[in-house]
């Protein structure tokens, strides 16, 4: 099976389609558009000075819609048609039979078209149409029917059976398996595939539309370097060249134009700049010991000075204790005047000596207080980020209110939108950033990796902390160029911690303190679902 | 699917289960076409199962047997859960057979209970599935909502 995917995408990145540089970044502005208008950018010049010019973590993809998906296949159809001389529809047929490996179907057709087209179900002969038979003396041996009459089919095997079971059998198949191109012969233990034109025969009115919408979206399942954009109700596909095999060195993050980041690798909402396995690992954890860890996502907590219960509504860290007015940090609860000096380490758990640690249970302990230290941070940033998004919304709805009073323009007010989406970003990558460094054993590295965290959770608060600003200052032009400039520096502290991350992946650089190469599944059910 | 589709090939399998069953399985009841009851035992020497007698409850749904039924032993004082690497201790069968993916509509309770038998022969494992002890402990879900990976399929 590998030997046989490695071949096909072998085939597919060489030829017809091309991948470009696509922007793929919805933070990094409108400079990309430029690069884009280009007419041909690698005029000549050799492939890695071209890749120089991208950042590290950026990875070059496509996207796809319907009717893209649509005439790539239409194409396809059309020259095998010209260079086979058989019709469109059987054209189609094939290609699907062959997971729509053009060159591999070209090659064996020429080489023994009677057996390919055996094989798809296509035989020339008419006597071979498939056709509905009485014959005397059948029993059905799914519905144990015997009655005189009953009509049946079989495909080649033999195997036989009356309409109505057959029929059942698709429409379980195609409605609730979505299965279509590759429905194999009812009888146990029989994998011939039923050909298109018994499908043709036997498929009810009812399920003909949901049996070709299954039909047409083979040709993006059946390619290793095309996948569904996973949106609820996007119906684009991605494509992207990054390999299985390479998801160690890369997180190839990918956007949909319908907005929705994802990684190419294994679906999930971006997840930079943690690597699949990392992440599924990470996933793993949290579900495990979600009881002991659902205490810490807790909306409140008491003021470290007067005990007073504290509400966290906004996401932003920084709090301050509306009965004492003392102002501490919402994560580590130290006092937040010290959170802006260079040597206050919010987000690097201290590792505490070997001495203290002698003890089995005291091991574990620390082992515990290691985890809630990471946990804390990556579901601080996941809530808070849904905290920033209630404030925006809020603060949008002001701002339309605003905008009727004060005159300005629906553009003048765009500047918040971009905000909170750097927000929402940002947070993204710092949530995963603590899974990261949740997983990561010491070396010289990691010291630049948490003073870009640091500083990209610094620029985040800052950031946050203005949306909670009452609207009317909000409005303030001077306090627009404030929230313009911190937006963009938030960006920027972003792409910075990414490039480093994912260069330092890419050269095989960090050591993690588990062994993520192998899946890191245990066998068994899942329960997931 | 029309409702009388599974009622009517379950009464054909009924009226065949009352005329003979193969040696070993024994038919406990079936007074509906929802759910029935059956013992089976092991009829060679393997030491795991010897004079032992197990209990099987089948659940079919309105689809039978174009999709495959639930299938679980049952834990009674006097029928314990075999053991065996495929099947977890609060019953659950780990088998691709009851699958969407290897069942087939040609297959009926008794060769599903013919089938177990022979799985439980052909086993010299006196183990249970690895996490057992966790999946029993966290698992709320039915078995057909269980996505089994069929790691080994020589067990
Ligand atoms: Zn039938
Ligand atoms: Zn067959
Ligand atoms: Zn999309
Ligand atoms: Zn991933
Ligand atoms: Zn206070
Ligand atoms: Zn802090």
């Amino acid at each position: 099976m590998d030997s046989e995917d490695d071949f096909m995408s072998a085939v597919s990145s060489g030829d017809d389609v091309h991948l470009d540089d696509s922007d793929n970044d919805d933070m990094s502005g409108a400079d990309d558009f430029d690069f884009d208008d280009e007419p041909d950018p690698d005029l000549g010049m050799p492939k890695d000075i071209m890749q120089k010019k991208r950042v590290a973590y950026d990875i070059s993809f496509k996207v796809f819609q319907p009717s893209d998906i649509q005439k790539q296949q239409d194409d396809l159809i059309n020259e095998v048609n010209l260079i086979l001389d058989i019709s469109k529809e059987e054209a189609a047929i094939l290609l699907r039979y062959f997971r729509w490996n053009k060159e591999r179907l070209i090659e064996d057709y020429m080489d023994k078209s009677r057996q390919v087209l055996d094989a798809a179900g296509l035989a020339h002969t008419t006597t071979s149409l498939p056709k509905l038979e009485v014959i005397p003396g059948f029993v059905c041996d799914i519905c144990c029917e015997d009655g005189e009459g009953l009509q049946s089919f079989a495909i080649k095997c033999g195997h036989r059976y009356c309409v109505d079971c057959y029929r059942h059998y698709l429409s379980q198949k195609i409605r609730e398996e979505g299965e279509a191109a590759r429905i194999q012969c009812p009888a146990d233990g029989c994998s011939l595939i039923i050909d298109a034109r018994s499908l043709d025969l036997l498929v009810t009115p009812e399920l003909t539309e949901r049996y070709h919408a299954l039909l047409n979206r083979t040709y993006v399942e059946d390619k290793d370097n095309l996948k569904w954009c996973p949106a609820p109700d996007c119906q684009n596909a991605i494509e992207c060249g990054v390999k299985k095999k390479d998801l160690d060195k890369v997180v190839p993050t990918v956007s949909c134009l319908c907005s929705h980041r994802f990684c190419f690798g294994c679906i999930l909402s971006d997840h930079q700049p943690a690597p699949c396995n990392l992440v599924k690992r990470w996933l793993k954890k949290c579900a495990d010991d979600s009881e002991t860890a659902n205490w810490i996502s807790a909306n409140t907590k008491e003021c470290p000075k007067c005990n007073s219960t504290i509400e966290k509504n906004g996401g932003c860290n920084h709090m301050t204790c509306r009965k004492c007015r003392h102002e501490f940090c919402w994560m580590c609860m130290g006092p937040w005047s010290e959170h802006g000096t260079s040597w206050y380490n919010c987000n690097r758990f201290e590792e505490r000596s070997g001495t203290e640690a002698r003890d089995a249970q005291a091991k574990s302990r620390v082992s515990l207080e290691r985890y809630l230290h990471y946990y804390n941070r990556y579901a601080n940033h996941e809530q808070s980020a849904r905290l920033d998004q209630d404030i925006y919304h809020k603060t949008e709805k002001k701002m339309v209110q605003l905008q009727r009073e004060s005159g300005m323009s629906w553009i003048e007010v765009q500047y918040l939108n971009s905000a909170s989406q750097a927000l929402q970003t940002c947070r993204q990558t710092l949530m995963w950033t603590y899974a990261f460094a949740f997983y990561l054993a010491r070396n010289n590295l990691t010291e630049i990796f948490e003073d870009n965290q640091k500083d990209l959770e610094m620029a985040v608060e800052a950031l946050s902390e203005m949306f909670e600003k009452p609207v009317t200052e909000l409005a303030d032009p001077k306090l627009k160029v404030v929230i313009m400039d911190k937006t963009s520096y938030c960006s920027k502290r972003r792409v910075i911690l990414l490039e480093d991350t994912a260069q330092n992946l890419a050269e095989g650089r960090w050591t993690f303190n588990v062994d993520l190469t192998g899946s890191g599944s245990n066998d068994g059910p899942s329960t997931t679902r | 699917m029309p409702p009388q589709f599974a009622a009517k090939r379950l009464g054909k399998e009924l009226q065949k289960i009352h005329n003979s069953l193969p040696p070993g399985i024994e038919l406990v009841s079936a007074e509906d076409f929802e759910e029935w009851v059956l013992d089976i035992k092991v009829l060679d020497n393997n030491p795991l199962y010897k004079d032992q007698t197990y209990r099987l409850k089948f659940k079919f749904g309105g689809s039978y047997p174009i999709e495959p039924p639930e299938v679980v032993f049952v834990k009674l004082p006097d029928r314990p859960i075999p053991i065996h690497p495929h099947i977890y201790s609060n019953g659950i069968i780990c088998l691709d057979l009851l699958g969407q993916q290897g069942w087939s509509p040609v297959q009926n309770v008794e060769s599903v209970c013919m089938s177990l038998q022979s799985m439980l022969t052909g086993n010299t494992k006196n183990e249970r599935p690895p996490g057992d002890e966790e999946f029993v402990r966290a698992n709320r879900l039915r078995p057909k909502d269980i996505d089994f990976y069929y790691h080994d399929n020589n067990v």
